[in-house]
């Protein structure tokens, strides 16, 4: 299998002494047997990197998780089998319910409002703007920043007793707000705000899906006399559910992850009294806090087969409401 | 829709909005030239009495200048754009281009990892570079890189070469080329675009990545990237020197801010493009 030749790729048709080499034109596509093993060949060693990856990085370590999750196990001494101890304890655990409470209540919001917002500055910002670029630009610099250390500072800051916001109020005649960022009541609530400031990317991918639209069928909509609302509900929303699934399913596994402005904004420990304990925030202090392995592992495949399963739940549901223009109206 | 709703009134809006938006960052870009007492006292984002303290005695407030930090992310980010850019690049030629057996079945397994959360496998993860004496170095978080793990890249190259015209290929064939120089002399000129888009985002997200550098990089001072640095900084600085935190948070944004600037038109048709591919 000689594969680099020393030929110029613009020379010219067949050469001498390669008598594989499909001669008729028309058909290019005609491989004999030996090229197709010769494919088979390079198929496998371009996708080496990947296979070790997959195998070594990916498979083997879900796999391993898995037996991990069974057993008791601190990095020091040798993993103890102990069944599902594991998951009867965090059935139990306050802390990891918490966890989950407080994670369900933080996608619950951070995600619809984030498309809401996504959405409402996409149609806004459709066709024929002036400014439309910079508009867009401003808009979606947060959705690059945002996941960054730096803002989760800067939002523990913003929301601070004596931060901007409250000096805000104050100007505005509230003597005494709360101290957000270290308030139970509140705190979940400036880590939504933080995830909704980032809606830039979402709403960038609707602008792209507003410009798919033909413009036909507005104009054919308009000569049977269909109102701005009606256009809206007939054609526009219609036409994007399939990138509001997309956003959906892609923001929804985003916030179950999220962790950084967490950590960041609580100093790490999912406070005021647990009020912002992310699940990867337990998680990650139980695994690596405690070295709890076995039991952060128990709560890693929880959390895979959590989102799996609303995956499932929100593909399965998208018959109903995703529309695709090939299937006609 | 633009005589319905006065396009006047619309711009007003959407200036409100943007401003509104941009607060936060204009306010940090204020208080990291505001003195000390200044911050918690003025709204104004102008400062009465700019000055560079804060950035000078921030950059040494860890007892360690942040120069090491800077440079350990950067080294971080440039490895793992190269990790991205070789391995990911291989395995879509694979998947767009060869066929051999088990294609498929590979193919759908690449794009359930995209979906796979990174926790999932973080723990036996973790435990295998603990083996292997990796903790406190780059190689956890560069090495699955050059293995394509990723996946999200793969997709996105797969995708964009699929654009690409097969007769290409075809022409080279013809001329005696094989897969290896298909790849090399058609396919990769070719992608130049989605690799540009793949080095920026891997560049973005690993220099943001926060969790896998504390993880892996969080014991030792000298290890420390920027993130790390700026979580330990909130301790030091203790709500007693914000202007300096300001200061050094505000610096570890300029990278990224600088690479949209620079490739802003990229980055948007990146999203663009593979979001209505998905």
């Amino acid at each position: 299998m000689s594969v680099d030749r020393p030929s110029p790729l613009a020379g010219e048709g067949t050469r001498p002494g390669r008598r594989e080499v499909p001669a008729h034109v028309g058909r290019p596509r005609t491989l004999h047997l030996s090229d197709r093993a010769r494919e088979a060949v390079a198929g496998y060693v371009f996708l080496l990197p990947w296979l070790v990856g997959f195998l070594g990085l990916v498979l083997g370590p879900m796999v391993a998780s898995l037996w991990l999750s069974l057993t008791k196990y601190d990095l020091l001494t040798p993993p103890r089998w102990i069944g599902g101890q594991n998951y009867l304890d965090l059935l139990t655990d306050p802390r990891y319910l918490q966890s989950v409470r407080v994670t369900l209540t933080y996608v619950g919001l951070a995600v619809p409002l984030r498309l809401v917002f996504a959405l409402l500055l996409a149609l806004v910002l459709n066709r024929g703007l002036r400014g439309l670029d910079l508009y867009r630009a401003i808009f979606y610099v947060p959705s690059l920043l945002g996941a960054s250390v730096a803002i989760a500072i800067l939002w523990r800051q913003l929301f601070g007793g004596e931060g901007v916001l409250n000096q805000v109020l104050r100007l505005l005649g509230w003597a005494n707000p709360p101290a957000w960022v270290v308030d139970p009541r509140f705190a979940i609530l400036t880590l939504v705000v933080l995830a909704i400031w980032e809606f830039g990317s979402p709403m960038v991918i609707f602008l792209a899906g507003l410009r798919q639209i033909p413009r036909e069928l507005y104009e054919a909509a308009m000569v049977d006399g269909a109102g701005r609302v009606s256009r809206f509900f007939g054609i526009t929303l219609p036409l994007l559910t399939p990138l509001v699934l997309f956003n959906l399913v892609l923001q929804m596994i985003g916030s179950f992850q999220a962790f950084t402005p967490a950590y960041i904004v609580s100093g790490g420990q999912g406070g005021p009294v647990d009020s912002t304990l992310f699940y990867t925030l337990y998680l990650y202090q139980q695994a690596f806090g405690s070295l709890h392995m076995g039991y952060g592992a128990a709560m890693a495949w929880i959390l895979l087969a959590a989102i799996a399963t609303i995956t499932a739940v929100i593909f399965t549901s998208s018959r109903y409401w995703v529309f695709y223009m090939e299937q006609g109206r | 829709m633009t005589r319905v709703w006065p396009s006047a009134a619309k711009h007003v809006l959407l200036i409100a909005g943007a401003l509104l938006m941009l607060y936060p960052l204009l306010w940090m870009l204020s208080a990291s030239f505001k003195p000390a007492g200044e911050i918690f006292t003025s709204l104004d984002l102008i400062p009465s009495q700019p000055t560079l303290s804060n950035y000078t005695e921030g950059w040494n407030g860890l007892g360690q200048p942040f120069t090491g930090f800077f440079l350990n992310s950067i080294a971080l980010c440039a490895l793992a754009v190269m990790g991205n850019l070789g391995s990911c690049t291989l395995a879509a030629f694979a998947f767009a281009r060869l066929n051999f057996p088990l294609r498929r079945l590979f193919f759908a397994l690449m794009l359930m990892t995209i979906m796979l959360p990174f926790h999932a496998t973080v723990v036996p993860q973790y435990v295998l570079f603990k083996a292997l004496g990796w903790i406190g170095t780059f190689l956890p978080i560069v090495a699955p890189k050059f293995l394509a793990v990723d996946a999200f890249f793969v997709f996105l190259l797969v995708q964009f070469i699929r654009t690409i015209p097969r007769e290409l290929d075809d022409a080279a064939k013809i001329d005696g080329a094989g897969p290896f120089r298909i790849f090399a002399r058609v396919v990769l000129p070719l992608t130049i675009p989605a690799l540009a888009t793949t080095a920026i985002f891997t560049f973005i997200w690993t220099w943001n990545d926060f969790f896998s550098q504390l993880l892996y990089l969080g014991a030792t001072v000298q290890s420390f990237t920027v993130p790390v640095a700026l979580r330990n900084f909130i301790d030091v600085t203790s709500g007693s020197s914000w202007g300096q935190l300001m200061a050094m948070s505000l610096l570890s944004l300029v990278p990224i801010f600088g690479f949209f600037l620079a490739f802003q038109r990229l980055l948007l048709e990146g999203i663009s493009t593979t979001g209505l591919r998905g």
